[in-house]
This record gives structure tokens, sequence and C-alpha cells, in this order.
């Protein structure tokens, strides 16, 4: 009997594989496997005219944070560099905090409406979710451009006499990352809060708790898993955003996506851009870590 | 204080989630608006004229990245969603299995590294592979988008494999029906609602991709949004707002669509 099982087992396990096996050799072919010969990459040495020579060196690693002056060869921190990752943690981390002032409130009034109406605002935060990228954010190039609605409207109306520059700023990008992936955050909240149990919020102001106080202490601790999905589900596509800074940055606020396609493009530094784009891949990895604990400690009913 | 004491508001928060949808909202309706214009500008309105949308359709490299885009999608979420249901009937209704983990990290992959980094990756492997073959056709595009479509059709398929009902393919078995029998016969007709969503989220995401396509494209293989996205930097007119027009249309057809077949019970 124990020989009858083991036997089905094995045909069972075949079958599953034969039938994973299409799948998997598609992800190993145009996923996985370019990641590892990326990984290779970062440490051979780059060819003359981009593409690389098959020769081992530390070059690029060292590259990514370090430069070595060409007239006095002394060490030093590659400023160009330093300043770019600095301004990508920077604007998304204000991305992140942006996205949950706006969209904490949201997600409370969609979970505070009737059941029958709940679903509507919702798919009214999903649509621009599933639309593209490129056409939202060309959206709002639009609105801010120099020609564009909003200067349009201030030189009309007699507030400014000739248009402010909002375009190709660091704030340009900002108001375009908030807006591209501020529906990344309802998501998760909204499902947070609406299993939120306000007999709680009910007992709070029976104890004369104030509306802010009820906010801090009551439904703030118990949104908590939310805030914490929202705000890694924002900053990671934000760090690794490479439209956005290129459309509302117009190649002046280059952000690390923007670093590492130049590497590919005038640069001609293939393995500086390969081992740029792993420490990318790492610091996303390790944030999400960070998510996968704290959705493992939600109810799994959700999950 | 008049109205009755009401538990769940909070000051301000109505200001802010109106606030908030208004300006989800304004742009893309300015964006549409806007390429209706008959005038050039894309802020100053003219009048209402289909005059961006005859240019657009006139336009022969609006054209050829049109068909690429849909050959490509078509393409890519046929094979995508393919693979997905066979690794959908895998992956659900067996028990924990050795290399699970493996299999799931790797169906995710597209979802959780940076598309630039997935981007630059292909770059590099394609790149090999033209030099070594000498071939630069659309296949290189469709295996790139059929790779990061799988996990968008997988999850829907497999939500609604999970959700249905195990007892009539165990009927059916008992009653000696082959397994492929069983699935053309019993899974099958109770799966398609899942396969059809997969398979529709899988089009409009290969059809939006913007970023790896533009790394992995040989020259000459615009996309619509790559074409788009090198349009920005010339002067902009509303023939743009046409495209985008069109394109948020099918996105938001798909969307809804999408929405209503997901909550087709089975």
């Amino acid at each position: 009997m124990a020989d009858l099982t083991t036997a089905a087992d094995r045909r069972a396990a075949r079958t599953r594989w034969l039938l994973l096996a299409p799948a998997l050799v598609i992800l190993v072919f145009a996923a996985s496997g370019p990641l590892l010969i990326t990984l290779v990459y970062s440490f051979l040495t780059p060819g003359d005219y981009g593409g690389v020579e098959w020769q081992f060196s530390w070059s690029a690693w060292f590259n990514v944070f370090m430069e070595r002056d060409i007239f006095e060869d002394t060490l030093g921190f590659s400023d160009a560099h330093l300043s770019i990752f600095w301004r990508s943690v920077k604007l998304s981390l204000m991305t992140t905090v942006l996205c949950l002032f706006f969209g904490f409130p949201t997600a409370y009034f969609i979970a505070t409406r009737p059941k029958k109406q709940r679903d509507l605002w919702m798919l009214l935060i999903i649509i621009p979710f599933w639309t593209n990228l490129l056409i939202r954010t060309f959206a709002v190039v639009e609105l801010i451009r120099n020609e564009g609605t909003v200067n349009t409207v201030l030189i009309a109306l007699g507030i400014v006499d000739e248009p402010i520059q909002m375009l190709f700023t660091e704030f340009s990008i900002l108001v375009g990352m908030v807006y591209v992936y501020l529906p990344l955050m309802v998501l998760p909240l909204y499902a947070s809060m609406e299993r939120l149990d306000f007999s709680l919020v009910e007992a709070g102001y029976d104890l004369y708790a104030s509306r802010f106080q009820v906010l801090r202490r009551v439904i703030l601790p118990l949104v908590k898993p939310g805030v914490i999905a929202g705000s890694i589900l924002v900053f990671v596509p934000s760090l690794g955003a490479y439209v956005t800074p290129r459309v509302m940055g117009g190649g002046n606020q280059l952000m690390i996506g923007n670093l590492i396609e130049l590497q590919f493009g005038q640069g001609r530094n293939w393995p500086l851009g390969a081992a740029l784009s792993i420490t990318l891949l790492a610091i996303v990895m390790v944030a999400l870590m960070a998510y996968v604990r704290t959705a493992g400690d939600e109810d799994p009913r959700h999950g | 204080m008049a109205s009755p004491f009401n538990i769940r508001r909070q000051t301000g928060f109505t200001t802010i989630a109106v606030t908030c949808f208004v300006l989800l909202y304004m742009p893309i309706i300015l964006l549409v608006v806007y390429s209706f214009n008959s005038g050039n500008s894309i802020a100053i309105w003219e009048g209402f004229s289909w005059r961006w949308y005859q240019s657009a359709w006139q336009n022969e490299q609006v054209q050829e990245a049109t068909v690429r885009s849909l050959i490509i999608a078509l393409w890519a979420s046929g094979i995508s969603t393919s693979v997905a249901v066979l690794a959908a009937l895998a992956t659900t209704r067996t028990r924990k299995f050795k290399g699970q983990s493996a299999v799931f990290a790797m169906i995710n992959q597209p979802l959780m590294v940076p598309e630039i980094v997935t981007a630059v990756a292909l770059l590099i492997f394609f790149a090999m592979i033209k030099v070594a073959t000498g071939y630069t056709g659309l296949a290189y595009l469709i295996i790139a988008h059929s790779a990061f479509c799988i996990p968008f059709a997988y999850l829907p398929i497999r939500a609604r494999l999970q959700g249905m009902d195990l007892s009539l393919e165990q009927a059916a078995a008992d009653l000696y029906a082959t397994p492929f029998q069983v699935f053309r016969r019993i899974t099958l007709p109770q799966l398609w609602p899942g396969i059809l969503a997969g398979a529709m989220l899988a089009f409009v995401i290969s059809l939006d991709d913007v970023v790896i396509t533009e790394f992995v494209k040989s020259a000459g293989q615009d996309t619509l949004p790559t074409y788009m996205l090198g349009q920005l930097r010339r002067v902009v007119t509303p023939e743009i707002n046409a495209i985008s027009t069109v394109l948020l249309g099918i996105s938001v057809t798909f969307v809804i669509a999408f929405t209503v077949l997901s909550k087709i019970k089975n």
C-alpha cells in the first residue's frame, strides 16, 4: 500500500512539473536568467563602444559610490552618484508621505460609505491604477507645463505675468509620482479600514476621547498594517521610477532609474549600469521583505 | 453641532478625499477634452473637432506602432494566459510541494523586481543573443512581454480555481473520465471567466508597457507607448492627446469588463 501511494505521488509530482514547465521556461529565459547575467556583467570590464570585455573587474561596483580623481589619483565619494541616490531616496520618501496624507483620508472616506457605494468608489481608484502610467504622467505634464492649463489660467487671471517654471524640476517629479502612485496607497489602506470595528471607535468616544484622540489611539493602531503596506507599495516603485522622472525631470533631474539608463546610452558603461541595477534591486528586496513580514501578521482572510 | 454626533466622521477627511478624487481625475479629463480641440493648443480651447483623431489615424508611424502594439499584446496575452492556466492547475489543490516557494517567487518576480532592472537585464541578455544569431525581429518583445504578463494572467485564474467546487471533478473522475476529459468538460467551463479576465489583464499590461519595450526594442520597433515617449521631447500637439484617449478608452473598458468577470459566480 505504501508503495502504491508513493508511486501515485511521484506521478502527481511529474504532472505538476510538466504543467509548470512552459511558464518556468519563459520566466527563466526572460526574467530570472537575464537577472543572473546582469549580476555577472557587473563584474566585467566595460567595452569601448558599449557591451563588455570578458575580464574580471571590481571597478563597476567600486564606481557605484566612489570615484577616482583622474588628476590627483585620489579616491573620493562620487558626488554625482550620491546626489542622484539622495534625490531618489528623498523624492521617494516625500512621495510616500504625500500619498499617505491624501490616501489615508480617501481610504477612510470610502470605507465609511454605505456598503453598496464602496465598490463604485473603489472602482474610481482602480481605474487610474490600471491605466497607462505614461499617459497619466503626460496628463500632469499638460497641466503644469509653461503653456499648460495651470499657467494659462494664472496668466489669464492676471495673477502672474509670465509662466511659472514647474516642469523639469524636482517639484514636478514629486507631483507626477504622487499622482501615479496614489492608488497603490489607497488599495491596501482600504483593505484594512474596510474591516475596522467601529464599536471600538464608539467605545473611545464613550470614554470622552476627542476625534483626534480616537484617530491616533484607536483607528491608527488598528489600520497600521495597511499604512505600512501602502507606504512600501508606494516607496518601492518610486525608488525605481524611470518614466516619470524622465518625462517630468527633462534630463536634468535624474533618479536612479535614469542613471542606470545613462550607462547603457551615452555612458557606455554596461558593468556600472549592471551594478547600479543590482544595487537598486537589493534596496527594493529589503523593503519588500519588510512588507512580507507585516503582511504575514495581517488577518489571513485578506492575505 | 446641530447634526447628531457621527462616530465615523473625522474632521477634514471628506474634504481631502473629495480633493483627492478631483485631482485624480482632472488631468485625465482635461487630456481627453483637449484631444477634441480644433486648435494646436493643449490649454486654450478653440472649438470641437475630430481633427487630431484624423491626423493620428493618417500618421504612418502611429499606424505602424499601433499594429505592432496589437500584435505583441495579442501574442503576449495568448502565450502568458496559456502557460498561466497550466501553472495555476499545477499549483492549486495540491499539498505544499518541494520547490513551491521558489516557483511562486519566479512567477511573481516581474511584480517585485523594478521594471528598469528587468529592462536592463533583458537588454544585456538579448544583446548577446542578437550578436550570436543575427535575429532582430519582434520575438524578443513578444517573449519579454509574455514573461511579465504571466503573474497578471496567473493570479485571477488561480483565484478562480481556488473558489471552485471540487466535488464535480471528483464525481467525473469516479465515473472514469480521463484527467483531460475532466479538465475539458468540468474544469474549463467553470474556469473561463478567470481565463478571460487573466487574458484581458495581460493584454492591457502588454499594451501599456513602456520601460521594458523601450530597452528591448530594436531600431524601428516602436510600440504606441514608446512612440509617444519619443514624441514628448518635441512640440506636443493634441494628436498625442487623441492617441492617449483611445488607449485610455481601451484600458477603462478592459478594467470594467475585468471587474464584472471576476464577480461572476460559479
